[in-house]
């Protein structure tokens, strides 16, 4: 991106300082990061983004679309982004079941785009305005099929915009979906936030065929794992297929060796990167014999009741998930060895507590401390729950 | 440089054939039917991006040597907008069948027509599912047999053509393969038309819904589709009387109106 580019989004958005929601913190960091194709559907709590996408794209040359539902916003943002065309879409809870196939589709046909779900208070229909964690294990696992995916959750407005802009980095990078998962309280809370100088942040955008139009191949890497797919409209005439392909991109259903080879590659070009994709905040873990471990807007209750209980002289530590998936399995199988317990509280009635209790395996115990209905935990549940169940007085 | 027969043939992946196609199946015709009418428009086959959602007649693109996205079963239309809107530069042609297009996919379908961004849908009609084995499909005559209606389907079918025209399609039309010259023209003036331009080819399913209905030898097929048909200078001869007992499907070009064109108005924001 040129200075003036970003010069032009500043004007759009008005201001450097700003009081703003996490929705519109999304929309703030999906420009930023390049982001020109918008499509959405509007859905309780995050129809915000897509309202402030729709003000923004046409002021900075990019375009807005609201589709009929969330399925085809999904399916217009993968066919803008085979052009070359960085693009989002913005959803909650049934519109991100909606999506799952066509994040499966992305997956497998390698197509950078980046999705936001706001989550809210399911499963159904649920409870629309109410924030929740519940839909953590379907942004793993709500496709069919093997894939990998990456998921990163911010617990605040400003994280909200620079975990954005890392979203689109990464999903440029590794060619592949990534989520933002976030919820209804990040969403709709209001905080102080900057916009990043020019300098302040990177945008890393997607790698061109660099070989002539003989030797491409579309699905052969260059080098590593990722390939680079020609945008659509440059003449490489790229053949694009959700069927299992051969690096030509040419079906081939029935090889089990083509199969098993693509699948594993699309798989190992995340989890061979895992260490470098993953991000924690890790706060007094050094002597930490109990060890809180959390994401997204429960993490800033988790936080604060770790520190209260430092000051109370409780050897306690907090790990923050920035990354949720691919899973920070070794960090957390490391905190397995040294502490003895592990609190693990979710808005869910215990999703990320399976992730944690397979990687502590029986080194530690984990407990898990749901909460659903759309209260958050706050810092003195959690301090009660600790001294309940942990340190027991 | 070259004579048309080369020029075509240059425009298909030699790798991907012998083709999927069954002996007596229409939609290799409507291959070449298209690619003789894209010939005709001049277009550059480096602008031109192919898409398609799953069934027999959605694997079409990967037999034409350009662009080429294989999409999810219905979706077609809706990566279609996403490819117009990004880089409207681009010509856009879709490849659908009656399931895919009017059953997974019928809202996609409404809402791109309303919509009216300059894309070209080629819908193969074969009255079934014919990919999975000949279920029905919400093109499939009442009576008809398929494997899910094995006593005759009892559901009103659609007449997509009329659906296209009901929710704002700028072009419509329909065809069946024995008029190749008409097609060919056909598709040509759906191409070069300035909006969502819809063409239904109805084509013979000799394997599925032939066997099951006795119209399955390659000629029975094409004989058939003359039957169920009726050509629109024929059907605009008829008395009022008349018009009101057809049960035929029209053939001929159905709509052809001006409407104002989604990704110019979006671009004039």
């Amino acid at each position: 991106m040129e200075q003036g580019e970003y010069n032009r989004i500043v004007k759009a958005i008005g201001k450097k300082q700003l009081f703003a929601q996490g929705d519109e913190a999304y929309a703030y960091g999906a420009l930023l990061a390049g982001c020109r194709f918008f499509a959405g559907y509007p859905i309780t709590p995050a129809t915000e983004t897509a309202e402030l996408m729709s003000k923004l794209l046409p002021l900075i040359g990019g375009t807005f679309i609201q589709m009929e539902d969330e399925i085809a916003s999904m399916g217009a943002i993968i066919g803008a982004s085979v052009t070359g065309v960085k693009s989002m879409t913005v959803t909650s809870g049934p519109g991100f079941s909606l999506m799952q196939e066509h994040i499966g589709y992305a997956c497998m046909t390698e197509t950078p785009c980046v999705v936001v779900d706001v989550q809210r208070s399911g499963p159904s229909t649920g409870q629309p305005t109410e924030p929740s964690q519940g839909d953590i294990m379907q942004a793993r696992w709500g496709s069919h099929g093997d894939y990998e995916i990456i998921a990163l959750a911010p617990n605040s407005v400003q994280e909200s915009l620079e975990l954005t802009i890392e979203c689109f980095n990464l999903s440029e990078k590794y060619r592949n979906p990534v989520l933002l998962m976030t919820d209804g309280e990040v969403g709709h809370m209001r905080e102080g936030i900057t916009i990043p100088d020019f300098a302040g942040y990177n945008i890393f955008d997607r790698e061109k065929p660099q070989k002539d139009l003989k030797d491409y191949t579309p699905f052969l890497p260059e080098q590593g794992k990722v390939p680079q797919i020609a945008d659509f409209g440059c003449g490489y005439h790229t053949y694009i297929t959700g069927l299992t392909h051969k690096p030509d991109g040419l079906p081939a259903t029935d090889d089990a060796e083509i199969h098993t080879q693509l699948v594993t590659r699309i798989c190992q070009k995340i989890t061979d990167d895992a260490d470098k994709i993953i991000k924690v905040e890790e706060l007094f873990l050094e002597d930490a014999e109990t060890v809180v471990i959390s994401y997204g807007i429960t993490s800033r209750a988790a936080i604060n009741a770790v520190k209260i209980l430092r000051e109370q002289g409780e050897k306690i530590g907090h790990l923050r998930l920035i990354t949720i998936w691919p899973f920070p399995e070794k960090i957390v199988c490391k905190i397995g060895e040294s502490a003895k317990k592990i609190l693990v509280p979710e808005m869910n009635l215990g999703q990320i507590y399976h992730s944690v209790k397979e990687a502590v395996g029986y080194n530690a115990e984990v407990i898990k401390f749901p909460k659903i209905g759309g209260t958050l935990h706050t810092p003195q549940d959690i301090i009660e729950v600790l001294k309940e169940k942990i340190f027991n007085v | 440089m070259f004579n048309k027969a080369d020029r075509i043939k240059e425009n298909l992946r030699s790798e991907m054939y012998p083709s999927i196609f069954c002996l007596g199946c229409g939609i290799g015709n409507v291959l070449n039917y298209t690619l003789r009418a894209i010939d005709e428009c001049h277009l550059d086959f480096d602008k031109l991006v192919f898409l398609s959602g799953i069934g027999c007649s959605s694997r079409l693109p990967g037999y034409i040597n350009a662009d080429g996205l294989h999409t999810t079963h219905g979706r077609a239309l809706t990566f279609a907008t996403g490819v117009k809107l990004a880089k409207p530069e681009l010509s856009v042609i879709i490849f659908t069948g009656d399931g895919d297009c009017a059953g997974i996919g019928g809202n996609h379908f409404i809402h791109a027509a309303r919509r009216n961004v300059d894309m070209t849908v080629i819908e193969i009609n074969n009255f079934n599912y014919g990919m999975t084995g000949g279920q029905t499909s919400p093109t499939t005559p009442i009576g008809g047999l398929t494997t899910t209606s094995p006593y005759g389907s009892l559901e009103q079918p659609f007449d997509l053509a009329e659906l296209a025209k009901g929710a704002g399609a700028s072009f419509v039309a329909r065809w069946i393969p024995s008029y190749a010259y008409e097609t060919i023209a056909c598709i040509k003036k759906a191409i070069l038309k300035k909006g969502f331009a819809f063409v239904e080819i109805l084509v013979p399913c000799p394997t599925s819904y032939g066997k099951k209905n006795k119209i399955d030898d390659g000629k029975e097929g094409w004989d058939w589709l003359k039957e169920i048909t009726i050509l629109k200078s024929t059907f605009n001869k008829l008395s009022d009387k008349e018009k009101e007992q057809n049960k035929k499907m029209i053939i001929g070009e159905l709509q052809n109106i001006e409407r104002k064109e989604f990704s110019q108005s979006i671009g004039n924001i």
